[in-house]
């Protein structure tokens, strides 16, 4: 009985000692980062509770009209990162492709910290979150694709830290099936988020089947840039040199991206040649928008440039070698991919319901611009995630992947 | 082959002579098939219920609302007065910042005569709503006793998809109540208290906003909705939420 007290504590010291040490391994660089995103998230946290607390109208530049505005599109730009990353991961470990394990458990994680992002900046922009927490469970509405987004993300995010749990304990099985079961309902939620947009018969840009499609091939293509950007800045802070099996993990991983950025292109094109072919009403107005009116910029410099086509240059340019041009991709393809959610959210809104009417009071496309509070907690969503993300680096001593024989 | 020379045999009647039956289909199928031009805007001007079912009795019993309260707007006479709105912020406290109803201008400065007309606008209590169906929590809800599309603000998390999914504009997120508000026919504040008609039609000097009870064949509402022969219609139809608000003229 002593024996195993002593045993038991002497392990938790080690423990301890053990992550104090890990995480006093960092760089000045290291601390000067994660003290630059604690206070971005800090600061965050505060814009959002005083607009929590004096009313989101007093801080916010969402309308009537225009009920979503910045904090929407960043969590959607957070969720499908999050999604993509565990798809992606999960070619390796769940489907068996050995390319793609060494990136697994960094994905699993910044999976995590993704989605924790996500939650955190929705938070502000639910009026009343907890009303949700009692409301969502004791009185659900299963034709509400709300609804099942949100309950399938909280049992995607469960099966997530299950199998990260898993994979650093190094028992493969329940990893795989946590993998297998986060991927199922990563997908499930993640398509419902597009049906939010695309069920919507009174909102002809986002109207169709589309959506949910798009959401899901989108996001895979998100996972391989933010997969590239973070193990490239990952192996920067641990000051360590990538072996040969994560350089062919990345070649791999830009790859795939390559493929991606073409589906997504020609997602795109299609998109935008059946908002102009016979000018479809409420659809019309905003694609030209995009094109060659108030979102022309926002489209063709980041959604076009930066999001697709330097990084298909980069990407295939690198021949997947290269990791400093496949680093200068991802960082673009992430800057071009947030304008894309951003463009989603704020051109589906900016063809005023009635617009067709004619009337004096809708003639116009509508605007917006965030605030100064919308933008602090975006910031604070990438501060958390850059937060966790150092963090983790550190925890986990680099998310190493163990060599294990054959297939599990 | 056709053969021209039997249709050119034929002696015109002349159009007087066209019993009221065939004409009567004749404009059914004309409307049917076209729409009209109003001022640069194509409405669908046939009634809602004529082209969606077969019959009142069908249409009935698939929305067996008793009472089914409607109304039916006569837009040419609407003067922009807005005592409706006033009448609707008063009896339901409608905040400043937000409206239940309005009234929509529209200038047609091409038009041949009259150049202005006004379109009061409201929630139109769909049939099939498409903010009851996105609404996590049923905060929202179609009452299945008289059809009004109900809030329970208990419930309501403010995430604002019925503002997104209503394609009529007709949810504002009430900073008072914290949560989001409509029109209900001012069920809790007048109907279920006895009155007939809701404020805004009371209020109206002009008979504009004609309230009543679909179910109700004597109604001023079923009369006006079961005619041919004026246009009836309904705003964005090709939203498919099937409204019960009707707009005429005349």
């Amino acid at each position: 009985m002593a024996n195993s007290i002593n045993t038991a504590s002497i392990s938790l010291n080690a423990i301890e000692s053990m992550v104090i040490g890990r995480l006093k391994s960092g760089s000045k660089g290291f601390y000067a980062l994660l003290l630059l995103a604690g206070l971005l998230v800090a600061v965050g946290a505060g814009a959002g509770v005083h607009a929590m607390i004096k009313g989101h109208e007093n801080f916010y530049n969402v309308t009537r009209e225009m009920p979503w505005g910045i904090l929407i599109s960043t969590y959607v730009f957070f969720v499908v990162t999050s999604t993509g990353l565990c798809l992606v991961s999960s070619i390796g470990h769940v489907f068996g492709v050995q390319d793609f394990m060494p990136i697994a458990k960094r994905s699993v994680f910044l999976s995590i910290a993704t989605i924790l992002s996500g939650f955190f900046v929705i938070a502000f922009e639910i009026k009343i979150p907890w009303r949700m927490a009692i409301y969502n469970v004791i009185s659900p509405n299963i034709t509400s694709n709300i609804w099942w987004m949100g309950t399938l993300y909280g049992v995607y995010l469960m099966f997530m830290f299950a199998e990260f749990v898993f994979l650093n304990l190094n028992i493969h099985k329940p990893a795989v099936i946590c993998g297998f079961s986060g991927s199922i309902a990563g997908i499930a939620a993640h398509s419902n988020l597009g049906a939010v947009f695309g069920l919507l018969m009174g909102r002809e840009f986002w109207h169709g089947p589309y959506m949910p499609i798009y959401f899901i091939t989108s996001a895979m293509m998100t996972g391989c840039s933010v997969i590239i950007l973070f193990h490239y800045l990952a192996f920067k802070v641990n000051k360590e040199e990538m072996d040969d099996k994560m350089k062919r993990s990345l070649e791999v991983t830009a790859k795939l991206g390559i493929l991606l950025i073409c589906v997504i292109a020609f997602f795109t094109i299609w998109k935008m040649v059946s908002g102009i072919a016979g000018e479809p009403g409420g659809k019309y107005e905003a694609v030209m928008a995009l094109v060659n009116g108030q979102f022309a910029v926002n489209f063709w410099l980041f959604e076009v440039g930066m999001g697709m086509i330097f990084p298909l240059a980069m990407f295939y340019l690198s021949k997947g070698k290269n990791l400093s041009m496949m680093f200068l991709g991802a960082v673009s393809m992430i800057i071009g991919i947030f304008v894309m959610r951003f463009d989603l959210v704020t051109v589906g809104q900016s063809v005023p319901v009635y617009f067709e009417l004619g009337v004096n009071e809708y003639k116009h496309l509508m605007s917006y611009t965030p605030s100064l509070y919308e933008g602090l907690i975006t910031a604070a969503g990438f501060g958390m995630t850059m937060f966790l993300f150092l963090l983790g680096e550190k925890l986990f001593a680099g998310h190493k992947v163990e060599e294990h024989d054959g297939h599990h | 082959m056709f053969d021209k020379t039997k249709l050119d045999n034929l002696k015109n009647e002349g159009v007087e002579n066209v019993p009221m039956k065939e004409r009567r289909d004749f404009l059914k199928m004309g409307f049917v098939l076209t729409g009209i031009f109003a001022g640069g805007t194509i409405f669908s001007a046939v009634s809602r219920i004529d082209k969606v079912f077969a019959s009142t009795e069908e249409f009935a019993s698939k929305y067996p609302y008793k009472p089914h309260y409607s109304m039916v707007i006569h837009q040419d006479r609407c003067i922009d007065c807005e005592r409706c709105v006033e009448a609707c912020a008063a009896t339901n406290s409608v905040p400043h910042e937000g409206y239940r109803t309005r009234i929509l201008e529209r200038d047609v400065p091409d038009a041949i005569g009259q150049k202005r007309e006004f379109i009061p606008v409201l929630c139109n209590q769909c049939n099939l709503p498409q903010c009851t169906r996105v609404c996590p929590t049923k905060a929202t809800y179609k009452n299945q006793q008289n059809g009004i599309v109900m809030m329970d603000i208990t419930k309501c998390i403010g995430c604002l998809t019925c503002q997104e999914a209503c394609p009529y504009n007709a949810r504002y997120f009430n900073e008072q109540k914290k949560a989001v508000d409509k029109c209900n026919f001012c069920f809790d504040t007048r109907l279920s208290k006895g009155e007939k008609l809701t404020g805004c039609a009371a209020a109206c000097p002009a008979k504009c906003r004609v309230f009543g009870d679909l179910s109700d064949q004597g109604s001023d509402v079923y009369k006006t909705v079961h005619q041919i022969e004026k246009s009836v219609w309904v705003l964005r139809p090709e939203a498919g939420t099937k409204p019960n608000v009707f707009y005429t003229k005349g």
